[in-house]
């Protein structure tokens, strides 16, 4: 993996681009060796598989509903700027 | 207040910008539109779809420049300011945008006159901080390996990743992060808002949100770590 024309990645060097990667801001060259890199890296692919496991977990900590007194303030409020 | 900046121009590569999100861009727009209407015609259900939607996120958000106790009343302000300038919204940002601005305007002032104004940007230190522990990897004279895994990270365990405990864990994880981190992570990930609405809202370059991003998700995935190791792959 050190013998190709262009540099391979250093795994220090991919951590840091797997936002960019996800976000899909890496320019097309940089997109090529980094997937270049994983392919053949058990350890990045599996830190970038973490990285979406962070993000499918965060989801989860999206909150439910109001708290029907919050809501009824808001209504309250609502009807009192209609009445103007 | 930068309302105006159409999010579009700001979503890098030029081939993600296909004619499928424009034009789901200027059906939202037109929803935003539609809503706006509904709410100044006094329609109860439109506002409170709203409320449902983003009170919470403005909360939570509004804790970022006043104390705690303020938020919830801050963000009350904030949706009267929404309401008196509901006539003024003529869509040229998503209405969620435009909500979130006023938020932040409310809760900038209450700071100030509290003495907590911190403009967002200046949240954030810029000291580097490296996306995994720099021990992880071999020396860069490494004959070898420069820079490279010194022992690759442990795949994690279906089974943990799906416990209550787990998800404590990233709760206390994405609390403790540094302010402006932890609104650009909430957002993002826990809220699923485009990072261009993220930039608009918060009037923070897509460079420097996608740093705060970068640098969240990484610390959240170090915190994980040590419960949720120990998968088979």
């Amino acid at each position: 993996m050190t013998n190709g024309s262009t540099p391979d990645l250093a795994c220090k060097e991919v951590v840091e681009l797997v936002t960019e990667y996800l976000e899909q801001t890496l320019s097309h060259n940089e997109r090529t060796r980094f997937e270049q890199h994983l392919a053949i890296c058990g350890g990045c692919k599996e830190y970038l598989r973490e990285i979406r496991s962070t993000i499918d977990l965060s989801r989860k900590l999206s909150q439910g509903a109001l708290a029907p007194n919050v809501r009824d303030e808001l209504l309250t409020l609502f009807r009192k700027w209609k009445a103007g | 207040m930068a309302m105006d900046s159409a999010p579009v121009e700001s979503t890098a590569p030029g081939e993600r910008q296909s004619s499928e999100t424009l034009g789901s861009l200027a059906r939202g727009r037109i929803e935003d539109l539609r809503v706006a209407a509904a709410i100044q015609a006094g329609d109860e259900k439109a506002f409170l779809g709203l409320v449902e939607r983003h009170h919470k996120a403005m909360v939570r958000l509004a804790g970022a420049y006043v104390p705690p106790g303020a938020a919830e009343e801050v963000t009350q302000e904030a949706w009267i300011g929404v309401l008196k300038g509901l006539h003024k919204f003529e869509g040229r940002s998503s209405l969620k945008a435009w909500i979130f601005r006023i938020l932040i305007n409310c809760a900038q002032f209450r700071g100030s006159r509290e003495a907590r104004a911190i403009p967002f940007s200046a949240l954030e230190g810029d000291s580097p901080e490296a996306a995994v522990a720099k021990e992880r990897f071999l020396d860069a004279d490494h004959p070898r390996w420069p820079g490279h895994w010194a022992s690759y990270p442990a795949p994690w365990s279906e089974d943990r990743l799906l416990s209550k405990e787990t998800l404590a864990v990233i709760a206390k994880a994405m609390d403790g992060l540094p302010q402006a981190q932890r609104e650009v992570m909430r957002l993002r990930d826990v809220e699923e808002w485009t990072s261009a609405e993220v930039c608009e809202a918060l009037e923070i370059s897509e460079a420097n949100q996608r740093v705060l991003l970068h640098r969240a998700r990484a610390k959240v995935r170090q915190a994980l770590e040590p419960y949720v190791s120990g998968g088979t792959r």
